[in-house]
């Protein structure tokens, strides 16, 4: 159960995280900084759902 | 006749055709018409819900943002993003829930919680309100893509009428078993369409995202981050905050989710869709390239900057497909809109009154009723104008007040949730009506304060009036908040 917290993550990242890095420079693979930080955290919290989804008792049950 | 109308045309008669073709083999009743029989897989309920994304709104709404505001625009990224999230833990129960109760629409879910018809009437109301713009502003796009990817050839006039019909012929027939049919043919265009022109406008007029971001940012410096007043980090993370909370409580997204056949196929949705937000990226990248391509479109102009930009860089026949592609985000949202609405008022409001209606009386009713409120959102798409996107927006504040009543909670009672949602629906459209904002109302708090999204009253107010009245009435109902559980 201590893994779901994993999810919490997501919110401070992207809700507290642009006050630390609205910046335009350096840009990372073409975008700049801001931009880039959202989209690394988008793909982790694909990443952390998936670890949650993974190790979640409810998803072995049989039901679809 | 030029080259882009055939194209146009098609997506409306391909929209008609899946929508007819997807009633085959089932029978129509109430259960299948609304929720698909709570039937649907993992793809459907994704694209269901995904759908939600790809609006109108999105495609001109998402890259004129970019357009006019820049970094601003990132927050439709985050807020999308933490819903899904949000959606793992909050989704489930309800779903259990609905199964377990059969429940039609977003307000059945109120009533049966707090067993309180005149709950679910509030509800009805908060949604059918917020649900009119919505559809409005689908029919506005639609009206506004098929007259510039026409080339003029069709008046928007013509284009919204010709829409209306289209999508209330296949919802009457197939009800969402047709939105789901079409939303495959939508997804699959736009996923191709908008990574395209993400991709191919940046390199072919600046040589790539570095050197086009680096020219925005010599034009315009601070264009790509958040300005440090209006709409700055404040502003940024109160509204992806509120956004995120109200992103389910909208009732056709509500009521999408009840068409799955269970609750992993919804856990197993949120590792994947927040993925797929990032084609919202290339959107962006489009109304980026715009920025410097076709300058000097403002006010409510911004949200032609993806079609200005087109009609400069392709043939007529290319903007045709971008045209249908367009037309197709309208039909779909638009589908699952009008057939919300009109279960709403059937199975929410009329059967409130009429308790003796059967499903079938009320199924027969819902599917009269797509006409009528077809009808009323031609007429006010026609009639009215610029205060669109303000309406949208508060639409969004309107059903955002669902939220502290739907939370998991023991303390909410039946008159707490009434009096909450009111509240903050009392509290919104006061604001929306005064054009009030922090700025007028607390002119000597920090501008930090000021800049925070207005919505987070509205919402404030509703929790605190919701616990206190919660706590007055306690004593006197029984605890509703357990049976979610």
């Amino acid at each position: 159960m201590l893994i779901r917290w994993l999810a919490v993550i997501p919110f401070l990242a992207l809700i507290i995280g642009p006050f630390f890095v609205n910046r335009a420079t350096p840009f990372i693979a073409g975008l700049p900084f801001l931009l880039a930080w959202i989209v690394a955290w988008i793909l982790i919290t694909s990443l952390i759902m998936a670890v949650i989804y993974a190790t979640d008792p409810a998803n072995r049950e049989g039901e679809p | 006749m030029n080259a882009a109308l055939p194209f146009i045309a098609a997506a409306a008669l391909l929209a008609l055709a899946l929508g007819f073709l997807a009633r085959r083999g089932k029978d129509m009743d109430l259960e299948q018409w609304t929720v698909g029989g709570r039937g649907f897989g993992a793809l459907f309920v994704f694209l269901l819900l995904a759908g939600e994304i790809y609006t109108t709104f999105t495609f001109l709404g998402g890259s004129g943002f970019a357009y006019g505001k820049g970094a601003p625009a990132y927050y439709i990224l985050c807020y999308g993003t933490l819903a899904y999230v949000l959606s793992y833990f909050m989704l489930p129960p309800i779903w259990r829930y609905a199964k377990e109760h059969r429940l039609y629409s977003q307000s059945d879910f109120f009533v049966r919680k707090y067993d309180s018809p005149t709950l679910g009437i509030i509800v009805s109301l908060v949604d059918i309100v917020a649900l009119i713009p919505y559809l409005v502003l689908q029919l506005k796009g639609l009206g506004i893509i098929v007259e510039i990817a026409g080339y003029g050839a069709i008046s928007a006039t013509a284009a919204i009428w010709i829409g209306a019909v289209v999508v209330t012929a296949y919802v009457m027939v197939s009800g969402v078993h047709g939105s789901a049919w079409t939303s495959v043919a939508k997804d699959t265009m736009i996923l191709v369409i908008v990574i395209f022109l993400g991709i191919y406008l940046p390199y072919h007029y600046y040589g790539g995202l570095g050197p086009m971001f680096a020219a925005i940012e010599e034009a315009k410096p601070g264009f790509t981050v958040l300005p440090p007043h209006g709409q700055g980090l404040w502003w940024f993370a109160s509204t992806v905050l509120l956004t995120a909370l109200g992103f389910y409580m909208w009732p056709h997204t509500f009521a999408s989710l009840y068409t799955a056949k269970g609750a992993k196929v919804i856990r197993k949705n949120t590792i994947v869709l927040p993925l797929y937000q990032l084609i919202l990226l290339f959107v962006f990248f489009v109304g980026f390239a715009a920025t410097l391509q076709v300058p000097g479109l403002t006010g409510p102009d911004i949200d032609l900057a993806l079609f200005k930009l087109s009609v400069k860089t392709f043939d007529p026949w290319f903007v045709g497909v971008i045209g249908a592609t367009g037309v197709l985000t309208a039909l779909v949202p638009g589908s699952m809109i009008l057939l919300t609405a009109a279960t709403l008022i059937a199975n929410n409001l009329y059967r409130a009154v009429d308790r003796s209606a059967d499903d079938r009386r009320v199924s027969a009713l819902a599917k009269l009723l797509v006409p009528a409120v077809a009808a009323v959102a031609v007429f006010f798409t026609l009639k009215g104008g610029e205060t669109i996107v303000a309406l949208l927006l508060m639409g969004y504040s309107l059903v955002t007040q669902l939220f502290p009543a739907l939370a998991r909670n023991n303390i909410a009672t039946r008159e707490g949730a009434a009096a909450g949602i009111i509240a903050g629906v009392a509290t919104v459209a006061g604001v929306s009506l005064t054009g009030a904002s922090f700025h007028t109302l607390l002119p000597w708090a920090p501008v930090e304060f000021q800049d925070l999204n207005i919505g987070i009253v509205a919402l404030a107010v509703n929790f605190v009036v919701l616990i206190l009245v919660s706590l007055a009435t306690r004593h006197a109902a029984a605890p509703a908040g357990a049976a979610a559980e």
